[in-house]
């Protein structure tokens, strides 16, 4: 019975039901700009790991090391260029 | 007729209207000719409608090449019309108009072409494939690019030519300072044919991974692949970056949005920012596929495996992360802080580090070989110093205090072109004439080569080595003209004369073509020039199914360890090969999407509207079409082989 029951999965989506909680309580509870920010931008990024690595079987398979490889360079990347542009047009910007 | 008014040409002359005549009788003729040699039916079947990899690499070369000279003549207009000082020969309109189409096309229609073509041709020879891994996606990108390339063609003789440089700058683009459609061909053109690259970067990162020979590690595989893999993940990741400024622009000039205006609460600048976050990886884009095929032609023709294998895919890998780090030395002077212009500048200096490693590598495998001055050899070696000339003037302008003194003058026209053309140029001739005999089944004459080669150097040097000095006295990159008492005039004259022997160069090239059609010996074998790789294990030209056999291999120089080790590559037995069908549907799909592109640009929303539709239809067509490839039998394959020598 224990291998049939996918705990894994349902732990999952479990967690992620209580991470779209506490995002969601950023609306209904009274918090400054900066902590409901911070938040959300904190609940979304684990809520993207959850669902991608329990649902969408991220490192389950042969290409498991191709998978994180451009994941990786992608968050770099992407990082890189928001807050490159946030430090070229705003920050940096006389 | 008020219909048609909106497609003159806003600001005509003779020459264009000279253009016009020349490109209608060039269409009839061409339409004519095919028509009287019955040509049609060979053409569509074998070439319009192939997913062939080494058929869509000889188009793109070709398109490549037919852009190379179309880029040559605007720089020949340039340098005559600045040989003199106070020339009349264009106006400032037409100047604007010239080296804005010089620069996009000598970038986007002839280079990235280049680049592509050759990593059609090569790449999945070099990994032992059948094909690339999404043939008919191949075919698309192709005729993408190709449909971009064409409208953006058109543009100097239908409603008008983009003038606001390569890179576009906003607010200079907007519809308050450039009137014309001719901005709206930049953005569709542009965007079309970036469609097809990123269908190529996907296309060929899959192929790599998934689609290489037995035996053939990441680490084993040889140096050109492995920077065809690096280049086409910086596509995948720096092309969307293009797609969405230019969709920006389209919204900003065909929909009133304020996204790149001054006013309005819009950034004019940020174009400048998106342009360059897209625009310094695509340099990288154009050097890595160069650095990989001077990489193969050094180890070939010093018959020495390549110096520092592990240093070379390192320190490209380190480029392409650091590729996307360094964007905001483009504009240095736009109105930065001190603290940011240092942080791009580090970056900047930075990058130079693993490109010397590179310079160093390649030296150090010629080290102590036995060299062969063939013309693609020649190529590569006169590369290395001139290479980094352009890298030392890079690091230059890459000081941001500095730069403040040698920004927007002919001291930076004078360093790109300098990296470019050495770096990429170089390296597509190079690979071009190496690579020949896989493509056409015979060599090119080396000794017109070679009259070619000093030609194109020496004309180089002449060209741009006098702007650096005309730079730092001050000489403004752009302006059409300048006074005599500016005392550039000698100087000016020296680069035209320089452009003149490059062109030389280039009818050289030409002539060879024709020349080596005409005489070249046939019966040349695998392996004309003993080289290393496993594409030349495999026929000249190519079969259309690559390799009898899937080949096994054990290191990067598969070839050269049959030929030294004994290994063999090519060890299973003939067996039914599985290959892709021929489709109209590319074709189709990018002429439906010219139309599409070419409708937006003149506003007329009813052709836009029908050719998307049309578009979708065969993508819907497209899914629901039942294709599974057809075999090779056996007996084919075998009489191939045995009519061409066999294999191996």
């Amino acid at each position: 019975m224990k291998e049939l029951f996918p705990a894994k999965q349902v732990n999952g989506f479990v967690f992620s039901l209580l991470l779209t909680v506490v995002a969601l309580s950023v609306y209904f509870m009274d918090m400054s700009f900066e902590l409901g920010m911070t938040i959300l931008l904190i609940t979304a990024f684990i809520q993207a790991g959850v669902q991608l690595i329990i649902f969408m079987h991220a490192g389950e398979s042969k290409d498991k090391s191709t998978i994180y490889t451009s994941l990786f360079y992608s968050i770099f990347i992407a990082l890189v260029t928001i807050f490159g542009s946030l430090l070229a047009m705003v920050w940096g910007y006389m | 007729m008020e219909f048609f008014e909106r497609f003159a040409v806003p600001h005509p002359s003779p020459l264009i209207y000279a253009s016009m005549v020349a490109i209608g009788l060039t269409i009839l003729a061409i339409i004519l000719g095919i028509t009287y040699f019955k040509k049609w039916g060979y053409l569509w079947k074998e070439w319009l409608t192939t997913v062939d990899h080494k058929r869509i690499g000889i188009m793109y070369i070709i398109s490549a090449l037919l852009m190379l000279f179309r880029g040559g003549a605007d720089a020949v207009m340039m340098r005559l019309q600045t040989s003199v000082p106070d020339n009349g020969f264009l106006d400032a309109q037409h100047y604007n108009e010239v080296f804005t189409t010089h620069g996009v096309v000598m970038v986007l229609f002839m280079a990235m072409p280049f680049i592509i073509g050759m990593m059609n041709l090569v790449v999945p020879l070099q990994i032992g494939a059948r094909d690339v891994a999404f043939p008919r996606l191949n075919a698309l990108s192709f005729w993408l690019f190709f449909a971009g390339a064409m409208l953006f063609n058109i543009s100097f003789v239908i409603g008008g030519s983009p003038d606001a440089g390569w890179t576009n700058y906003y607010p200079l683009a907007s519809n308050d300072f450039s009137t014309s459609v001719g901005v709206n061909y930049y953005n569709w053109a542009l965007q079309i044919s970036g469609l097809g690259t990123l269908m190529t970067g996907i296309n060929f990162i899959v192929t790599i991974i998934k689609m290489r020979a037995p035996g053939m590690k990441l680490m084993k595989m040889p140096m050109f692949t492995w920077s065809a893999l690096i280049t086409n993940a910086i596509i995948v990741f720096a092309f969307p970056v293009l797609t969405i400024a230019l969709l920006m622009g389209t919204l900003d000039r065909q929909f009133g949005t304020a996204l790149f205006t001054s006013t309005d609460g819009g950034m004019d600048m940020h174009w400048a920012n998106l342009f360059w976050v897209w625009g310094h990886p695509e340099v990288y884009i154009l050097i890595l596929p160069a650095f990989g095929i001077y990489s193969q032609i050094i180890s070939t023709f010093s018959g020495r495996n390549l110096y520092g294998y592990k240093s070379m895919v390192a320190s490209m890998v380190i480029i392409s992360l650091m590729s996307f780090l360094v964007w905001a030395h483009h504009f240095f002077t736009m109105g930065h802080d001190a603290f940011t212009n240092s942080i791009f500048s580090v970056t900047t200096m930075a990058i130079a580090v693993p490109t010397g490693i590179k310079i160093f590598n390649w030296l150090l495998t010629m080290w102590k070989g036995k060299i062969r001055f063939t013309v693609p050899m020649l190529y590569s070696v006169a590369f290395i110093p001139l290479f980094t000339i352009g890298g030392v003037t890079g690091v230059m302008l890459g000081v941001a205090s500095a730069d403040f003194q040698y920004h927007n003058t002919m001291f930076l026209v004078a360093h790109f072109h300098n990296v470019i053309i050495p770096g990429v140029v170089f390296a597509m001739l190079a690979g071009l004439t190496y690579w020949w005999p896989k493509m056409f089944g015979f060599m090119l004459n080396e000794k017109i080569g070679k009259w070619a080669f000093w030609f194109i150097t020496v004309g180089f040097c002449f060209s741009f080595f006098p702007m650096y000095i005309t730079g730092l006295d001050g000489q403004a990159r752009r302006m059409y003209t300048y006074s005599e008492a500016t005392g550039f005039g000698p100087l000016n004259m020296l680069s035209f004369f320089g452009a003149g022997l490059m062109a030389i160069g280039f009818v050289i090239i030409v002539y060879n073509v024709l020349y080596s059609i005409k005489n070249s010996p046939r019966n040349i074998g695998n392996d004309p020039w003993d080289a290393r790789s496993l594409e030349w294990a495999t026929q000249s030209p190519v079969q259309s199914y690559n390799f009898p056999v899937t080949p096994e291999v054990e290191s990067a120089d598969a070839l050269w360890d049959q030929k030294k080790k004994g290994s063999q590559i090519f060890k299973g037995k003939v067996e039914k090969i599985h290959m892709p069908n021929n489709s109209g549907l590319p074709i189709i799909m990018s002429g439906i999407m010219f139309v599409f592109a070419f409708s937006f640009v003149f506003y007329i929303w009813a052709g836009v509207i029908i050719s998307a539709i049309a578009f979708f239809a065969c993508m819907v067509y497209r899914t629901f079409e039942k294709d599974d490839g057809y075999y090779i039998p056996v007996s084919e394959i075998n009489e191939t082989e045995n009519k061409n020598g066999g294999a191996n």
